[in-house]
């Protein structure tokens, strides 16, 4: 079973698709240009402190909001290891699965992990904080697939033996 | 065990006789609609990523620009053309200048019964006519169109009964808001908003429209409505016949049940930065504003015109307000040529564009700057959406848009 660890940044309920990557940076020309605006209007220095392998946490309804596909691709650019949220917005979900980024619901950490701490997940099992086990529940074996295989098109290639 | 509307339309898409919420099925799609949000990603993922790319029928697909139009940079401008250099290529239909994508995809193509995909959120609003319609994102889409199928979880679905009639001045806008107001902007998760009752049957297709394009606010799957003899005459005087047209069984299973009396319902706001944050529009009457926007793809048809038109003849905008009326398709803006709403618009002061997305996904037109204050009937209110971070949204009726555009401050339409 996949287990990692991570460091937490925490946010609130409702986070939408304008906050995660705002209209106006959709333009430019890479995910990588983008990722630096990430979070721009409800915390403009969160992007340049993500490193590598962190961990978002986050209240009820993550990702709610325009169906645009750059919101879990700059999160992926930033480094995020996987979201753990009370709950996710569909179209936001389904995004994050197609591009190989985890998620996972969880109804209680959110209100008691701290941002800075460093939790231990276990993937389709639990996750632990500040000495805690919360359990997380499995995803579909189809979305497994999906997210193991780094995203939908990437699935379909290992599963066929060929692109789409 | 019996189905909604909802189930029998993917149990027919995924070539079953039985579906229930949970399940997982594959499915055909019967359209799919692209816009210039996200086209250029897919077909840079179609040229790039496929080993053997190709359109399984173009005829189920259409593309449609609307989010920056006319094109504001070059870099938007070469983005359109890569969309439209595709849609020649392949034969999908392609629309420019036409209008919103799900103006268009109502004037168009929806009908009854079908599953369609759009890379947009508000393809919900298909509902109206008793479609299956859901937003996915540039990847979904891709894999549509490359396969003519996708996965989809069976959603479970929420019945809300509409009891009464709407009273005068009060509009679908308000009742949707209300609603949204209630169950909150997560209270619809994954789940199917049915509308019916003999309220329902009061509403037009274009009040329809309007509340299901808004369900995506309550985090909705979709929002459907039975097909009824009005959505059916609706369809048949624009020469299209239904795909199937379905009824949800006495016996079908719904998750939770809501009753909403349209006679109670009243002029209602909803404040930044959230959806579901919703007040009685006398509330906040008197906050001061800098622009006011009537259009987009959940208010921007002929009603909407009629009713911003009304409110503003004979009067002034005020001098402090921008007021940008944007019809929501071509033919919306014939049809209010022909009526003169266009002259009593631009006779009032308003600033009268060209159909597209305008300053509803904040990027080309109309964009707000700091602090100031936009009430719009478009689709969001979130954090920035129109424009800079400290800039506020309230989102409100064409009536209650018009009257605040008279008089500089948020007002209804019977304050003036």
């Amino acid at each position: 079973m996949e287990q990692f660890t991570g460091k937490v940044w925490v946010l609130g309920d409702d986070i939408d698709t304008d906050i995660i990557i705002p209209t106006q940076y959709l333009a430019l020309k890479s995910i990588e240009d983008m990722k630096q605006y990430g979070f721009s209007p409800l915390r403009p220095e969160l992007a340049g402190k993500i490193e590598k392998g962190d961990i978002l946490v986050a209240g009820k309804n993550f990702g709610c909001g325009s169906s645009r596909e750059q919101a879990p691709e700059v999160l992926k650019a930033l480094g995020i290891r996987c979201i753990i949220a009370r709950s996710f917005a569909r179209i936001f979900f389904r995004n994050s699965i197609n591009n190989g980024l985890l998620l996972m619901e969880q109804p209680e950490l959110w209100d008691h992990v701290r941002e800075g701490e460093t939790i231990e997940v276990v993937v389709n099992s639990h996750v632990s904080s500040n000495g805690k086990q919360y359990p997380l529940t499995s995803l579909p074996d189809n979305l497994v697939e999906i997210i193991e295989a780094g995203g939908l098109v990437k699935a379909m290639q290992a599963r066929n033996g060929l692109a789409v | 065990m019996g189905m909604t509307i909802a189930e029998k339309i993917i149990a027919l898409a995924a070539g079953a006789d039985q579906v229930k919420a949970g399940d997982i099925h594959t499915v055909n799609l019967d359209r799919m609609m692209s816009n210039d949000g996200t086209t250029h990603l897919t077909v840079d993922m179609y040229h790039s990523k496929l080993n053997t790319p190709r359109v399984a029928d173009p005829k189920k697909v259409v593309f449609i620009v609307d989010h920056n139009v006319p094109s504001d940079s070059p870099k938007t401008a070469a983005a359109q053309k890569k969309m439209r250099d595709f849609a020649k290529e392949h034969g999908i239909d392609f629309w420019e200048g036409e209008g919103v994508c799900h103006q268009v995809m109502m004037e168009r193509y929806v009908c009854p019964g079908e599953l369609i995909f759009g890379a947009d959120s508000h393809t919900c609003t298909y509902g109206a006519l008793g479609a299956f319609g859901t937003g996915v994102g540039c990847t979904d889409l891709l894999y549509g169109m490359v396969t003519g199928s996708s996965w989809v979880l069976v959603p479970e679905t929420i019945k809300f009964n509409l009891t009464g009639s709407l009273p005068q001045g009060v509009y679908p806008r308000d009742l949707m808001l209300t609603i949204i107001g209630q169950i909150g902007a997560g209270g619809a998760s994954y789940q199917v908003m049915e509308f019916c009752g003999d309220g329902a049957k009061t509403l037009s297709v274009e009040d329809r429209m309007v509340l299901c394009n808004l369900a995506v606010e309550a985090g909705a799957k979709t929002a459907i409505f039975e097909p009824d003899e009005i959505a059916l005459k609706w369809l048949t005087d624009r020469g299209r016949r239904p795909k199937a047209v379905f009824k949800s069984d006495e016996d079908a299973r719904y998750v939770k049940e809501y009753t909403f009396d349209l006679d109670k319902i009243v002029p209602v706001a909803a404040r930044p930065d959230f959806v579901d944050d919703v007040v009685p529009a006398v509330q906040v009457c008197g906050v001061r504003i800098d622009e006011a926007f009537l259009g987009s793809c959940n208010n921007g048809r002929i009603d909407d015109l009629r009713v911003g038109a009304a409110v503003v003849k004979g009067r002034r905008i005020s001098d402090h307000v921008r007021f940008l009326v944007v019809p929501a398709s071509r033919q919306v803006y014939l049809q209010a040529l022909e009526e003169g709403l266009i002259d009593t618009f631009m006779e009032s002061g308003a600033i009268v564009m060209n159909p597209n997305c305008s300053v509803c996904w904040g990027s080309c037109q109309g964009v707000i700057g700091e602090n100031e204050v936009l009430i719009s009937t478009g689709t969001r209110n979130f954090k920035g959406r129109a424009g800079h971070p400290s800039s506020k949204v309230y989102l409100g009726s064409a009536a209650t848009v018009a009257a605040s555009a008279v008089k500089g401050e948020i007002c209804t339409a019977d304050m003036l």
